[in-house]
């Protein structure tokens, strides 16, 4: 087995997957991806329904048929993946160690891209209080155990959270003979579209928001969920919890490696053409921006993949120009650095639901871009940005918030 | 049998492997589905020296006895030290004033090698403080062990001479027949010539049901812990200890063997034996208090939280104690050193036992030491070794070849927990998100307590 490459990509997802095939296309010869699980695919492996593929396919698959046919679309480009290949740290220099089957190995690469998805917060992660008994999880290994394993952890859950991901998680329930018992949400809407909560109403799964948990109850099984709900005490009998969405990055190989990380979204620090601090290292998908569709992290591979082949001409440079500061009300920014002469689209994800306006401005308060933003809590908000001259980029870009509301 | 010891913690595992290394026929009755599932299941993990022990207490005895036996046996059982020493630190004025009484104090319970450091020392030592720290009383020698491998060696050497471990086998009766001991347990009858109670957090329960009157009185006392993400552990070499004070407790930061960063725990008297409740703002307290002591730690992610109930009595001290005639030996109250002091305490009461008996029992000629799976971040783990089936739990690099030793090993686990314990699978940032359907399926029909639900399929 090879141990040099032009590219190696870390994690075998729809934004690793994309960039594969993109930079395979482009010509690349010696392209490897790095898959940590039997399997390459990521997190669509497990979300058993559709929707997924439409931009990429045209057509709807459910998660595990796209998954098989992301793998297979690289794997015909000439893409090498390879399972079962943990990826522990990135040195200087592209030096990827790798721990494998075979026992460790290094890998070097004249460029690194890192598309290592996100993961839900856990209990533990939300400080939710109680006991510790078995059955409490995330969505994602409620879904590995039912469409990996064909095996159900529970009859009767309590979900909590009311992301999109909450709502796979009631039809991961559905098609499984489970009936949830609540969606609770701590927050005091549903994070969704007001609209998509009808699917819990068709379900007849009540919505409990502006929850307070209290306990999560059990001696060894979950037994019950315990909370306060509208100034009343209420126990909710189940036998299982489900804490959904609330995503944050799998930032650990780049934290290991000592990358620059961003204090809002937890994931690396990038520019707008996906630029790490460490000269040889991009970044592409949720790790980045939690959290997003496999679509929008497919397309963002193939991106930043025609960055990187453009790249490999030069000498490498770390993620560089001005940073993007986002004010009050705004949780984050993609990317967090604009340089001169390139358009770019910064991501955004606002503080709960706005209506407002969101300006960018430069060091001397002259607005560079801005647009009308009314938002449900978790939606991706865009801004574009036109190119921009260097004098603009003299100190620290600002993105405000102006709510009208 | 010759010895039945109730419950399974680290003292009774520790208490197992004396007897059975002195010849005893044993029998360990244990209420859980495995071992280590009340007060052994969640401390701090440090092998303490017994610097700041009450002076010439039972407790610094055993401590120190057991410290010296834990190191004389871990390289033969592959258990791991984490060499970090310890430093008590001052963050005030009153506090650095104490430094001395403690030095005073560890020297007299002859932990010598102990010296105060200045400001600068300190910070020379651990850049990474607070700079408002005083001074510290430096204690080399205080370690960080695996605190779930080591009383699994113990209990694993005393099956490996013969011992019975019968799980999910509460007490429930017991009568004095002449010499002997009839039990009813939850898990069928059992005789006995002697039981040594090493119940933890029942302690005073299982000395009423044996002796109709119990002498002490558990007053559970909870702890909680917070378990910052890997990267974390950069941040401080050393274990942190408070100044004690009587009016509050102080928390302690400290690595673990498994490549974390700790702190806790609380301190809180509460009724309930079985409720080690994580409360939000107690956990949002211990991580302010880490942010302040450690300022670098602000936004550091947690991997886990948890709680555990120290089986305190109305006493400070170890309530320790044997009625030869009636073939009963009592290691209650061992509140918050147990994992230290098990091996010193399982050695007191067999002296306690070998004073009003004769040996009859002759010593096993092979005593085998069991070789433990390392899981200690700082030593070589089992996926750096090729064939290892593939990693199942990444976050900790868990092997499939590792969970499934663990069910080949002589004291397999009985429930989810157990596995967790014995190979940290799950015990990582994701906490299962991308490995828990995995592990169900290597895990089942394997566990007496399934993570299944019986109906499941």
């Amino acid at each position: 087995m090879s141990m040099t490459c032009d590219v190696a990509i870390v994690g075998g997802g729809p934004a690793g997957l994309g960039a594969a095939l993109e930079l395979s296309k482009l010509g690349l010869r010696r392209v490897v991806v790095l898959e940590r699980f039997g399997e390459a695919g990521g997190i669509p492996r497990h979300c058993g329904h559709p929707p997924f593929g439409m931009r990429e396919f045209r057509r709807v698959l459910s998660g595990p048929a796209y998954a098989r046919r992301l793998v297979h679309a690289a794997e015909d480009a000439g893409v090498e993946i390879r399972t079962d290949t943990t990826v522990t740290a990135i040195r200087p220099g592209g030096v990827l160690e790798l721990a494998t089957t075979q026992g460790p190995q290094t890998l070097t690469a004249r460029r690194v891209l890192i598309a290592t998805g996100n993961r839900e917060r856990t209990r533990a992660q939300l400080l939710a209080p109680g006991v510790r008994p078995v059955g409490v999880m995330n969505t994602g290994a409620l879904q590995s155990m039912v469409y990996l394993e064909g095996k159900r952890p529970f009859s009767r859950p309590v979900i909590i959270g009311s992301e999109i991901v909450a709502l796979s998680a009631l039809l991961t329930c559905r098609r499984h003979g489970i009936r949830p018992v609540a969606m609770v949400e701590t927050r005091d809407r549903p994070q969704t579209r007001r609209i998509d909560m009808v699917l819990a109403r068709l379900m007849g799964v009540p919505v409990l928001t502006g929850a307070e948990l209290l306990a999560i109850e059990g001696a060894r099984r979950v037994e019950a969920l315990r909370l306060r709900h509208k100034g009343e005490e209420r126990r909710l009998d189940c036998d299982g919890i489900v804490f959904s969405g609330r995503f944050t990055p799998e930032a650990t190989v780049a934290r290991q490696s000592d990358m620059v990380l961003d204090a809002g979204t937890l994931g690396p620090e990038i520019d707008a053409e996906g630029r790490s601090s460490d000269p040889q290292v991009f970044v592409a998908g949720n790790v980045l921006h939690p959290v997003e569709t496999a679509g929008h992290c497919w397309a963002e591979g193939r991106r930043v993949a025609q960055t990187i082949f453009r790249d490999l001409r030069k000498t490498p440079e770390p993620a560089s120009g001005a940073r993007v500061v986002p004010g009050k009300g705004l949780r984050y920014v993609v990317p967090q650095r604009l340089a001169a002469g390139s358009a770019a689209t910064l991501n955004i994800r606002t503080d709960g639901a706005v209506r407002g306006r969101l300006v960018l401005s430069d060091a001397s308060g002259r607005e560079l871009a801005a647009r009308s933003v009314r938002s449900y809590p978790e939606q991706p908000v865009r801004l574009s940005v036109p190119a921009l001259e260097s004098h603009a980029l003299s100190g620290d870009l600002s993105l405000r918030l102006e709510r009208i509301d | 049998m010759d010895v039945a010891i109730i419950g399974a913690g680290v003292v009774g595992c520790a208490m197992a492997r004396r007897f059975a290394l002195e010849g005893a026929r044993v029998c360990v009755l244990e209420a859980a589905p495995d071992i280590l599932s009340g007060a052994s299941k969640a401390n701090s993990a440090i092998l303490h020296t017994g610097f700041d022990a009450p002076p010439d207490s039972l407790e610094l005895s055993c401590m120190q006895a057991a410290y010296d036996e834990y190191m004389e046996i871990r390289q033969s059982m592959n258990l791991p030290v984490l060499e970090t020493g310890a430093m008590v630190a001052a963050w005030t004025e009153d506090e650095e004033a104490r430094l001395p009484d403690l030095l005073a104090q560890a020297q007299g319970n002859g932990v010598t090698d102990t010296r105060i450091l200045s400001r600068d020392e300190v910070l020379a030592r651990e850049p990474a403080l607070a700079s408002h720290v005083r001074g510290a009383l430096l204690v080399p020698r205080e370690h960080v062990i695996d605190p779930w491998s080591a009383p699994l060696a113990y209990a694993t050497q005393a099956k490996a001479l013969g011992a019975d471990f019968r799980f999910n086998a509460p007490l429930t009766g017991a009568r004095r027949d002449g010499d002997t001991w009839q039990l009813e347990t939850g898990a069928g009858p059992l005789m006995a010539k002697t039981v040594v109670n090493c119940a933890g957090l029942y302690g005073d329960k299982v000395e009423e049901i044996l002796t109709g009157a119990p002498s002490f009185e558990i007053r559970p006392r909870k702890g909680q812990f917070v378990v910052f993400d890997k990267a974390a552990s950069e941040h401080l070499r050393t274990i942190l200890l408070p100044v004690p004070n009587d009016r509050t407790k102080g928390v302690v930061l400290t690595r673990t063997a498994f490549g974390n960063l700790l702190v806790g725990p609380t301190a809180e008297e509460q009724e309930a034996r079985d409720r080690p409740d994580v409360t939000t703002p107690e956990l949002e307290m211990l991580i302010a208090k880490a942010v302040e002591l450690v300022p670098s730690l602000e936004a550091m992610p947690v991997t886990a939280v948890y709680a555990g109930l120290r089986p305190a009595s109305e006493r400070k001290e170890y309530r320790v104690h044997a009625d030869a005639e009636l073939g009963y030996y009592c290691a209650g109250g061992i509140r918050s050193t147990g994992l230290t002091a098990a091996l010193g305490i399982a050695r007191h009461v067999f002296a306690l036992w070998s004073e009003s008996n004769s040996l009859a029992w002759s010593k096993p000629n092979d005593v085998m030491a069991p070789w433990m799976p390392n899981l200690a971040e700082h030593l070589p783990r089992d996926y750096q070794i090729p064939g290892h089936d593939g990693i199942v739990c990444h976050c900790e690099m868990v092997t499939a070849r590792e969970i499934r030793a663990a069910f080949d090993s002589r004291l397999p686990p009985g429930d989810f927990g157990g596995l967790r314990r014995r190979t940290r699978c799950a015990m990582g940032r994701c906490q299962g998100f991308n490995c828990l359907g995995r592990i169900a399926s290597l895990a089942e029909g394997k566990l007496s307590a399934p993570i299944l639900p019986e109906d499941a399929a």
